[in-house]
């Protein structure tokens, strides 16, 4: 067998210099394609379905309902008189809690329903900013709540505690079939 | 009076960029876990709402999206410039959400498929015609768990 000349020269280790360059490459490719945006949105349980749509007659104390509708002009109507947007939270905040014991406002704030219903020509931008300002409603009330409880932010309380708040002030939102009185978008 | 004398000639050594490929590669992994590979490519243009009151979406895997929206630029010769529904990467009808859902639940183990959350990714410019339509499908698939993606509003306190 030929005996291969230098052959303590040959190196044994590869050259890790160009480890970099390749990390480099994988790094740009995947700062290209990464995402930041994670998804948010509101949370919304829809009611279920029933089949027969016969009307049935359930007797709610019209001073517990809350109704807010909103027309095809994205224009709204909360009980029965013309309101901004801005103005909806406070209104539904007061209505639920009835701090005055006031005669035509919900009873407990258990028993306080809020009844949506929208025009099929409404722009969902409106929807989602009149959901919103309900939710938030709700979500401060809960948080005035269980500051006066329990001292704390409502983020900041066992779950169990949490849910002690949300059974006393639990969400009710009714949304009725939409209308058919505006434009929609064709 | 002293003074300050530059120390000449001794030159600082070169900094070593062992280290670099290391680093790199921490970073590289950091990117490589936090990537969401886009799985649909959009053929309508979203531009969602802003709110507040957001919750996050925490487990991609029992997501589906449903889109909503007016078609991109090079859709609107074929497709025109109504407002259009997307499952998937396909334009759709209403009467498709039931199969879209079933064809995403059969991926999602049994015992989770009670938590799956329908993400509706919806212009904010559409009307609530087709909105209602949509929800009209999913309340009789029995989808009810629905989730209007939004973004923060700018300018509320980041929470």
């Amino acid at each position: 067998m030929a005996k291969k000349s230098g052959k303590e020269k040959v190196s044994n280790e590869i050259n890790a210099g160009s480890m970099a360059d390749i990390a480099f490459l994988l790094l740009i490719f995947f700062l290209v394609t990464t995402t930041m945006d994670q998804d948010k949105g509101l949370l919304v349980k829809l009611p279920p379905y029933v089949e027969n749509t016969e009307q049935i007659d359930v007797k709610i104390n019209k001073r517990n309902l809350f109704t807010v509708l909103v027309n095809a002009n994205d224009q709204l109507l909360v009980r029965g008189e013309v309101t901004d947007v801005n103005a909806l939270r406070d209104k539904a905040k007061e209505f639920i809690l009835n701090p005055n014991n006031a005669e035509d406002m919900a009873i407990s704030p258990s028993k306080a329903i809020i009844s949506l219903k929208n025009d099929r020509g409404t722009h969902y931008d409106k929807y989602i900013a009149v959901y919103n300002e309900l939710k938030s409603a709700y979500t401060e009330l809960r948080d005035e709540t269980a500051m006066r409880k329990f001292n704390k932010h409502m983020d900041d309380l066992p779950s169990a505690k949490q849910d002690t708040i949300k059974n006393m002030i639990p969400m009710i939102l009714s949304e009725a079939e939409s209308t058919n009185f505006g434009e929609e978008r064709k | 009076m002293p003074t300050f004398q530059k120390k000449r000639g001794k030159t600082s050594p070169a900094i070593s960029t062992a280290s670099l490929p290391d680093i790199i590669f921490m970073l590289l992994f950091f990117f490589m876990t936090v990537t969401v590979m886009r799985n649909s490519e959009l053929k309508v243009t979203v531009k969602i709402p802003e709110a507040t009151e957001l919750t996050k979406l925490e487990k991609k895997s029992l997501v589906n999206f449903i889109y909503i929206g007016v078609p991109n630029a090079q859709w609107q010769a074929t497709r025109g410039t109504s407002p259009q529904i997307q499952l998937g990467d396909k334009f759709a009808t209403v009467a498709d959400i039931p199969l879209f859902l079933e064809q995403h639940k059969i991926k999602v183990p049994e015992n989770q498929r009670a938590a799956i959350i329908t993400s509706l990714k919806i212009d904010k410019d559409m009307t609530m015609g087709i909105v209602s339509d949509v929800k009209f499908e999913l309340r009789k698939y029995n989808q009810l768990k629905v989730n209007y993606s939004a973004r923060m509003r700018a300018g509320d306190k980041f929470k």
